[in-house]
């Protein structure tokens, strides 16, 4: 390895591929990969450094994954993409996109996870050439409770996301947009919800066993006993084993609010992590607040903020940063990378003190994934 | 044996050819032999449940399908497009 980043970018449209210098400054492109198609996500394998999976569809073709092991030269397709098993019930599910793909534990080379809509988790052990149903989640006698069709998120429900505990693989967490987060210590055999004191203010009992908008999870890298959770209702740390969640956000200045699709810890400090808050007031316009795009750090375990909107637009800046478009690298100091719903690329290389645009006039982001670059 | 009509949304599946033939005697049949050939081609148009992908569309001839146990005749062509949607 070297100190120089790849950053794994899915939009709307096709995939890229951007490739630093050894000092993050300059960076050359690649792509697009698949122009025209919908890549939900593209990630590297750290276990092998060399493996790429993409999540792919397109307006009229079903979902598929993609395979690179040449730097994303060519591609292989599944043989056997994620699907639900085949059913008589008029609730049968069919996936409609593959969402969010994780490479399993390092103790389990070729392991892969992926999560679809309508909410399903799927496993690999071969790659990413087959994939199979993970009946403890997508059979669980909840499931219809836990993921119900009719909980809305623009684009379909999701699985939004797969969280593996470093110290054990048959540890995880996954996140849902119409449940909330789950846990199983098996490997996925059997699930627990795990929401204890989120806020659902979408439904009848704002604080109910399952039914919440998890937009994205995160273990601290340091301290996997540590997870950040930026919901739909606000930004939430919960410290295992406990399992009640605090709402770290509500120390965020009440103009600004803890609205927001992601949050990124940082690699070496468990204390610190970054969000990005939206506009969730009235009818939800999803923007950056008032117009002025900006990151909030806390470097005190959520229980103070600061803003960072060095070198964004100080104004009429509307655009923006969907749940997988925000990141960060391990690199010292920290790198932090965001894609935009209007097709720019920000990155700051001082742990969010300044911002600059590395890329522009891309299709809508919705992915963009740090990774290391290979010598 | 039937002849298929590929949209271009299809024909990185079969080396660019926009007509291939298939043998089958039913719409699924047809697509199963496509897909024997054309690895990963069918998953695109049909869902695991075997229905006809929302964004897509079925002819047998000039009369749409949206039904893969459809039946075919012999010298029938099958169509298929992708529809005026798909953002």
């Amino acid at each position: 390895m070297t100190d120089a980043i790849q950053l794994l970018v899915g939009t709307r449209k096709g995939a890229w591929i951007y490739r630093s210098d050894a000092g993050r400054s300059n960076w050359r492109v690649q792509g697009p990969v698949f122009l025209g198609s919908i890549v939900n996500h593209l990630v590297l394998d750290p276990r092998d450094g060399r493996t790429l999976l993409m999540a792919a569809s397109t307006g009229h073709l079903g979902p598929t994954i993609f395979r690179s092991t040449d730097d994303g030269a060519t591609w292989t397709e599944a043989a056997k993409p994620p699907a639900f098993a085949r059913s008589d019930d008029p609730r049968a599910r069919a996936v409609d996109h593959s969402f969010w793909l994780e490479p399993g534990h390092a103790d389990e080379p070729g392991v892969w996870w992926a999560g679809t809509s309508p909410p399903g988790l799927f496993r690999s052990a071969d790659g990413g050439a087959t994939w199979d149903s993970v009946a403890g989640f997508n059979d669980h006698p909840s499931y219809w409770d836990w993921c119900p069709p009719e909980a809305g998120t623009p684009d379909g429900s999701l699985l939004n996301q797969i969280v593996i505990d470093p110290r054990d693989a048959a540890h995880m967490y996954v996140a849902t947009s119409s449940g909330g987060v789950f846990e199983t210590l098996d490997r996925g055999a059997t699930w627990a919800p795990l929401n204890e004191n989120v806020r659902a203010d979408f439904l009848p009992d704002p604080y109910p066993e399952f039914g919440q908008d998890a937009h994205y999870i995160a273990l601290s890298p340091t301290n996997p006993d540590r997870l950040w959770q930026q919901n739909h209702c606000g930004v939430y740390r919960l410290d295992r084993p406990g399992t009640r969640w605090s709402r770290v956000g509500e120390a965020m200045p009440p103009e600004v609010g803890d609205i927001g699709f992601t949050v990124v810890p940082h690699a070496r400090c468990a204390e610190t992590a970054w969000v990005w808050p939206m506009d969730g007031t009235d009818v939800w316009p999803r923007t950056s607040p008032g117009g002025r795009p900006a990151a909030y750090r806390t470097r005190d375990g959520g229980a103070s903020w600061e803003r960072q909107d060095r070198g964004f637009p100080t104004e009429q800046g509307w655009f923006t940063v969907k749940r997988q478009a925000f990141c960060a690298d391990d690199r010292d100091p920290v790198g932090l990378y965001l894609g935009a719903t209007n097709g720019e690329i920000w990155m700051s290389g001082d742990e969010g003190e300044s911002w600059r645009r590395i890329a522009a006039h891309l299709p809508e982001i919705y992915s963009v994934v740090a990774a290391p670059l290979r010598a | 044996m039937t002849q298929v009509f590929i949209p271009s949304q299809l024909t990185s599946y079969t080396g660019g050819a926009t007509r291939v033939d298939a043998s089958g005697a039913t719409v699924g049949s047809v697509l199963d032999d496509l897909d024997r050939r054309f690895p990963g081609l069918k998953f695109r148009v049909v869902d695991e449940q075997d229905r006809v992908r929302r964004h897509m569309r079925l002819f047998i001839g000039r009369r749409e399908t949206r039904s893969v146990a459809a039946l075919l005749q012999d010298g029938d062509e099958l169509l298929i497009f992708g529809a005026l949607s798909g953002g």
